[in-house]
């Protein structure tokens, strides 16, 4: 009874060997996320070219990490970036301190920023881990596969 | 020495070469193979397939600072792993690779040493064996580790015992205690598993709790008692300890192949090539054990070992005895 038992876990064991394991080869393949799937944030432009954000603060007040920078400036007439009255001169939020809740992207009004699929973000210094509004706006350099909400 | 001191010279080197080379790629396939019956891929990255994984591994504990805890026996402490690691190297001298072979004009034997007592002296150094592991136990200067060393070596006394009785079973059919003998006695009839299935079964059940190997690995199971004998233990000589675990693994999987599997007898393929087919395949079983088997409890482990083990052993010793005695053997 007992070694009927133990003879069939070893039949287990003797054929998960014989079949292919459920190891995803990371990097050369990556798992595909979820399309809500809360990574690298971005800010967005509109069509014509200026800035959804206006430097409300809406998200530093919502970030519970305390991890966003924003100094606003008014819009001059001949310098205008965004279409409200004020634009973030400096927009930094430093990845080290994210945990990246998705709270900054609930809290905006304007659809400025978003949190996008990427995760592969190591950096040797810690510096190089505060991201800039430059950096922000730009798109993914390394996009991840993303799989469908219907498994 | 009917054999020149050269020949033995470079047969030991070669062997001994041969055995190092295999431990290191019995570690690789151990770790391979428990991957794969858990579903994931075992080391792949170190080189293709992961065959460089040894050879980082030996690098990085080389690398390790080689130290002796205070409150240790610095002599002891530095002794026994060394005595573990020459008991199970020097096992290698008395297993057969083959008959005798021509080599420029030379007749080389392909054993080491063809003793007319191999099996004894098997037995023997396992017995000095035991000694590196008391001796590490109680050099470590901690009491965990002496309760681990006295726990592995009653273990290991207790299935000893059983593991004798086993194979003198076959010594009664084969008429000798040595190897070569044993081998070629099995080239004439069958191989001595299909005569005593019940010791070969009880052998590979013994050297299972010999090498400490799961389910019988408690006295050096890490959640249990940290590492027992090993904990104190870091860089070469963890290094040597586990050598000393791998070889003597190897080195008993090839004694089970010398004596119930027909050693290196076997049609087609040269005599070495079949030992190691033989060795690989009972390393696999011993592989598949530990992917399998949950650990046992000390106690039902010796009780296993006394109550279970050794009578059968006893039972199959008379029945072998009586059947040779009454010659129908031949």
């Amino acid at each position: 009874m007992a070694l009927e038992d133990s003879l069939k876990g070893f039949a287990v064991t003797f054929r998960t060997m014989l079949k292919k394991p459920e190891t995803i080869g990371y990097p050369e393949r990556k798992t595909p996320v979820f399309p809500r799937f809360r990574g690298r944030h971005r800010l967005w432009l509109h069509d014509n070219g200026l800035e959804k954000c206006v430097g409300c603060s809406l998200c530093v007040a919502a970030c519970p990490a305390d991890c966003i920078r924003v100094v606003a400036e008014e819009n001059t007439p001949e310098h205008r970036v965004s279409p409200g009255e004020r634009y973030a001169r400096i927009y930094e939020i430093n990845m080290a301190r994210c945990i990246f809740c998705g709270y900054c992207e609930l809290a905006c009004p304007f659809d400025a920023i978003t949190l996008e699929n990427e995760y592969e973000m190591s950096e040797r210094t810690r510096g190089d881990l505060i991201y800039d509004k430059e950096m922000l706006l730009a798109p993914h350099p390394k996009p991840v596969p993303v799989r469908s909400e219907v498994p | 020495m009917d054999e020149a001191f050269l020949v033995i010279l470079i047969k030991a080197v070669v062997v001994v070469f041969v055995l190092i080379t295999a431990f290191a790629y019995t570690l690789l396939w151990e770790r391979k193979l428990i991957g794969r019956f858990q579903a994931r891929y075992g080391p792949n990255r170190t080189g293709p397939v992961g065959y460089m994984q040894p050879l980082a591994d030996v690098v990085k504990l080389i690398f390790k600072e080689d130290f002796v805890p205070q409150g240790a026996n610095r002599v002891l402490f530095q002794l026994a792993p060394m005595i573990s690691v020459v008991a199970a190297v020097t096992a290698v001298a008395v297993i057969p690779f083959g008959g005798s072979i021509d080599l420029w004009g030379h007749n080389v034997e392909l054993v080491g040493a063809d003793l007319n007592i191999g099996v004894l002296f098997l037995f023997a150094l396992s017995g000095l064996g035991f000694y590196g592991l008391i001796l590490g136990g109680w050099a470590s200067g901690n009491k965990y580790s002496l309760l681990g060393a006295a726990r592995t070596a009653a273990q290991l006394v207790s299935y000893e015992v059983a593991m004798g009785l086993s194979v003198i079973g076959v010594v009664l059919m084969a008429q000798s205690l040595s190897l070569v003998d044993i081998v070629n006695a099995q080239a004439d009839t069958a191989w001595y598993v299909v005569f005593q299935p019940l010791a070969f079964v009880i052998f590979v059940i013994a050297a299972v709790a010999e090498t400490n190997r799961a389910p019988f690995d408690l006295p050096e199971a890490e959640s249990e008692l940290v590492g027992g004998y090993h904990t104190e233990y870091g860089g070469l000589k963890f290094a040597m300890f586990f050598l000393a675990e791998y070889v003597s693994m190897i080195i008993i999987s090839a004694f089970g192949a010398t004596l119930f599997l027909g050693g290196f007898s076997g049609p087609l393929l040269p005599g070495w090539l079949w030992l190691a087919i033989k060795v690989a395949g009972l390393l696999f079983l011993f592989i598949w054990l530990r992917a399998t088997l949950p650990r046992l409890r000390y106690d039902r482990l010796m009780k296993f070992g006394w109550k279970v083990l050794l009578p059968l052993a006893t039972l199959n010793l008379v029945v072998t005895a009586v059947v040779v005695a009454l010659g129908f053997a031949n």
